[in-house]
């Protein structure tokens, strides 16, 4: 049941839990940027859509058109860009399977275009709709829309099928795609012998065998059991990775969305009311409905290290020495700081004990008594933090990509995001770990130790 | 109050003659066409010795539904040579063949048509409405008028009687194949011809095997009515039975249809879910094949995708 992909490539570029880190690197050079652009988008039913959108465009509200007829989607514009992962999330009624429709033409916009790479498909006589859809743009469904009376490994080659594959070339290439998203030994079931975490498996593989550049899932993972659900999404992720395919998701789920997304649309009532990455929509809701939407999110989950961290305060560089450490220290009345290379880069954390002793014995390399800290990276989800949280009393350290430290994460800071409450601790930054020894026992011993002219 | 009458009647009549001065050439054309496929059919139930059908009608039972079957047509077509209805059930199963067939053949595209345009199934229904509870003798009348006596107008009635069902469930059947599927089809670029081909009519198979099956049991209903036009037949026997309520002949020439009826209807209905004894003769070595196929495409493609690692990465 688990996806081979390791028989295909070394290994995910894309840590599984890491939602907002740099989609695979695209082919950049030789294709758009864009994979797919939606402008001004407008999709109504009923027997006076050119009416209904004309009046929208006016300003009259999809209420008031009620009596006219449906509109389902209302000026929705947006671009996809090639390699990532652009979700469309909106409860059911709220437009989106009929914004994907539009996307590859199997519904018509009433007005707007829609332009797949470099093609704009509105308005074109549909022999030509249909060769895109055979060369670029492929789906997946929610209830998986297999051919019942086809083999899993013909279901697969169905897109190969009809862009004129020949049947032992197809076949072999399906195969490859049967292993790819791990359904070996299942080539000659049909769809009804499989479940349906293995049917959807099918239709996932139908879409990567087609080998188009866009894939477009249209609930694609809601009608499974949540468990099979968590890993079909992940092996996405790590097949999106791998294959570098552009991929447009629409859900209801705004865990989904969170989890899958590089970017989302947030879609309510036909309109579009936010386009961000997860941690921009959990942090900065456009409004009301969208901070609403969001409340029962699992933040530990889509927010990172870097968006929650400090400025990091308590800091010296190795060369400064056990003097300023200390000074440091009693200045910021707290028990430790973190230290520097000289490159800046992030070496460990010191305690005041240490550095008090270090001090008074008249040492000046501090390196002796650097301790080890764990340092994350900023794309570091905070579910990963609790436990660090847990075993140290020390603030997380968060680093770059060169180990510089760029910030710091106290519990406080840590609680405050999974709450959801203000992260501002205003006047007063939280010191942690609290001071241990006294101020006036400090400047005590600086003051005996202090070189002629030192200033304290 | 009796000066108010609408003279439809008249204008019926004046149609239908109207229709046989303009139009006399194509249904003297209609007519041979149709009396010619009959004599064919005719001729290939009716000259064989009577055990060669019989043979030949347990082979396609046993084929089709099984062994009980096929005993029980041999027994129910031994009861109609018992009876000397023989020669009597070949015409009407020829009658019954050419008619469905014909029926079929038509109802098919119309049911296609009205489910893939809206405007088309708005058009077809009432008229098919109409066919099938407009009582069956009143097609008999303008079908003499164009035809003429004999077996043709026994045809034409019975199709026109007939083919309702065929239409309506094959439009059923393609319209409740499931939309995410067509849509599908349609998603990977495929042509509406294709989709037809590919998806929709496979997947409305059992629908449109049950219209099937429903437009012969109603031809083979009609046939007695043809009988009274001159299509021959048990049918002709059945009226010649009623005008001389003669009982015996009635019940012998009745059983006759009820056994031809039940031996078309358990055959068709076996088509039309599928599961028959060659169907699954057929799956088995379908998968035999497929399992070989795959042991040794299997064994080629590996290595090869082993050697690169990145097939499915867009070049």
């Amino acid at each position: 049941m688990t996806l081979n992909s390791a028989d295909l490539a070394p290994e995910s570029a894309r840590a599984a839990d890491t939602p907002t880190a740099a989609p695979a690197a695209p082919p950049a050079e030789q294709a758009p940027a864009i994979a797919v652009k939606a402008t001004r988008l407008y999709k109504a039913f009923g027997r006076r859509s050119q009416e209904i959108v004309k009046k929208l465009q006016g300003g009259a509200s999809r209420d008031e058109l009620a009596h006219l007829g449906t509109a389902a989607v209302i000026d929705a514009s947006f671009e996809v860009r090639r390699g990532e992962i652009f979700v469309v999330m909106g409860l059911s009624g709220s437009g989106k399977s009929t914004l994907i429709r539009m996307l590859n033409g199997l519904l018509e916009a009433t007005s707007g275009s829609v332009s797949v790479g470099d093609t704009n498909i509105t308005g074109i006589p549909a022999a030509q709709l249909r060769e895109v859809r055979r060369q670029s743009v492929s789906m997946v469904f929610q209830h998986f829309a297999l051919l019942p009376h086809r083999t899993v490994i013909d279901n697969v080659a169905y897109g190969l099928e009809i862009q004129g594959m020949p049947r032992a070339e197809r076949l072999a290439k399906a195969r490859t795609i049967i292993r790819l998203v791990g359904l070996d030994g299942w080539a000659d079931k049909l769809p009804s012998e499989l479940s349906g975490g293995m049917q959807q498996r099918v239709g996932l593989g139908r879409a990567l065998a087609a080998d188009t550049d866009v894939l477009l899932m249209d609930e694609a993972f809601s009608a499974l059991d949540p468990l099979i659900r968590r890993e079909m999404q992940e092996q996405l992720i790590e097949l999106q990775a791998e294959l570098g395919k552009t991929i447009i998701f629409i859900t209801h789920d705004l865990n989904e969305a969170m989890f899958l997304g590089d970017r989302i649309a947030v879609m309510r009532d036909g309109r579009i009311v936010q386009i961000g990455t997860p941690e921009e929509i959990l942090t900065d809701p456009a409004n009301d409905y969208v901070a609403q939407f969001v409340q029962d999110v699992d933040r530990a989950r889509v927010l990172t290290a870097g968006s929650v961290m400090e400025p990091v305060r308590s800091v010296v560089t190795e060369t400064a020495g056990p003097r300023a450490a200390l000074r440091t220290m009693r200045d910021l009345q707290t028990a430790a700081v973190f230290v520097l290379r000289r490159d800046r880069s992030f070496a460990g954390v010191v305690r005041d004990r240490d550095v008090l002793k270090q001090v008074k014995a008249g040492d000046t390399d501090m390196r002796a008594i650097i301790h080890e800290a764990t340092a994350v990276s900023t794309d570091t989800a905070l579910v990963d933090l609790v436990e660090l949280a847990v075993e140290s009393d020390l603030p997380i350290a968060v680093v770059d990509e060169r180990q510089r430290l760029v910030g710091v994460i106290p519990r406080v800071t840590l609680l405050a995001a999974l709450g959801n409450v203000s992260t501002n601790t205003g006047e007063l930054p939280a010191m942690e770990p609290p001071a241990t020894i006294s101020m006036s026992i400090i400047t005590e011993t600086l003051r005996d130790t202090a070189p002629e002219g030192a200033q304290l | 109050m009796n000066d108010f009458r609408i003279p439809l009647g008249s204008w019926a009549k004046a149609f239908i003659d109207f229709i046989t001065d303009t139009f006399g050439f194509f249904f003297d054309f209609v007519r041979a066409i149709f009396g010619g496929a009959f004599d064919i059919v005719d001729a290939l139930l009716s000259s064989p010795p009577f055990w060669v059908i019989i043979l030949v009608a347990a082979a396609l039972a046993l084929l089709i539904r099984g062994w009980k079957f096929a005993v029980g047509t041999v027994l129910g077509l031994i009861v109609i040579v018992g009876v000397n209805q023989w020669d009597n059930a070949m015409d009407t199963l020829a009658l019954v063949l050419v008619a469905s067939i014909l029926a079929i053949i038509f109802s098919l595209p119309l049911g296609i048509l009205a489910a893939k345009s809206t405007v088309a199934s708005s058009i077809i229904r009432p008229v098919l409405d109409f066919m099938q509870t407009m009582p069956a003798f009143v097609y008999l009348i303008p079908a003499l008028i164009l035809f003429r006596v004999g077996v043709v107008p026994g045809i034409v009635a019975t199709i026109i009687f007939a083919m309702a069902p065929g239409v309506r469930l094959t439009e059923l059947g393609i319209r409740s194949v499931d939309r995410e599927v067509v849509e599908a089809g349609e998603a990977f670029g495929a042509s509406p011809w294709r989709i037809l081909r590919q998806i929709q009519l496979p997947l409305a198979m059992p629908t449109i095997m049950a219209g099937i099956n429903q437009v012969i049991m109603l031809s083979l209903s009609m046939v007695v009515i043809a009988g009274m036009v001159g299509a021959g037949g048990l049918g002709q026997q059945v009226v010649a039975s009623l005008n001389r309520i003669d009982v015996s002949l009635g019940f012998e020439a009745g059983l006759s249809v009820v056994i031809l009826a039940i031996f078309l209807d358990r055959l068709t209905a076996a088509l039309g879910n599928g599961n028959t004894p060659i169907g699954r003769f057929q799956a088995a070595r379908k998968q035999r094949a497929a399992v070989t196929d795959a042991a040794s495409t299997g064994a080629e493609a590996a290595p090869e995708a082993a050697k690169q690692p990145g097939v499915l990465t867009p070049s």
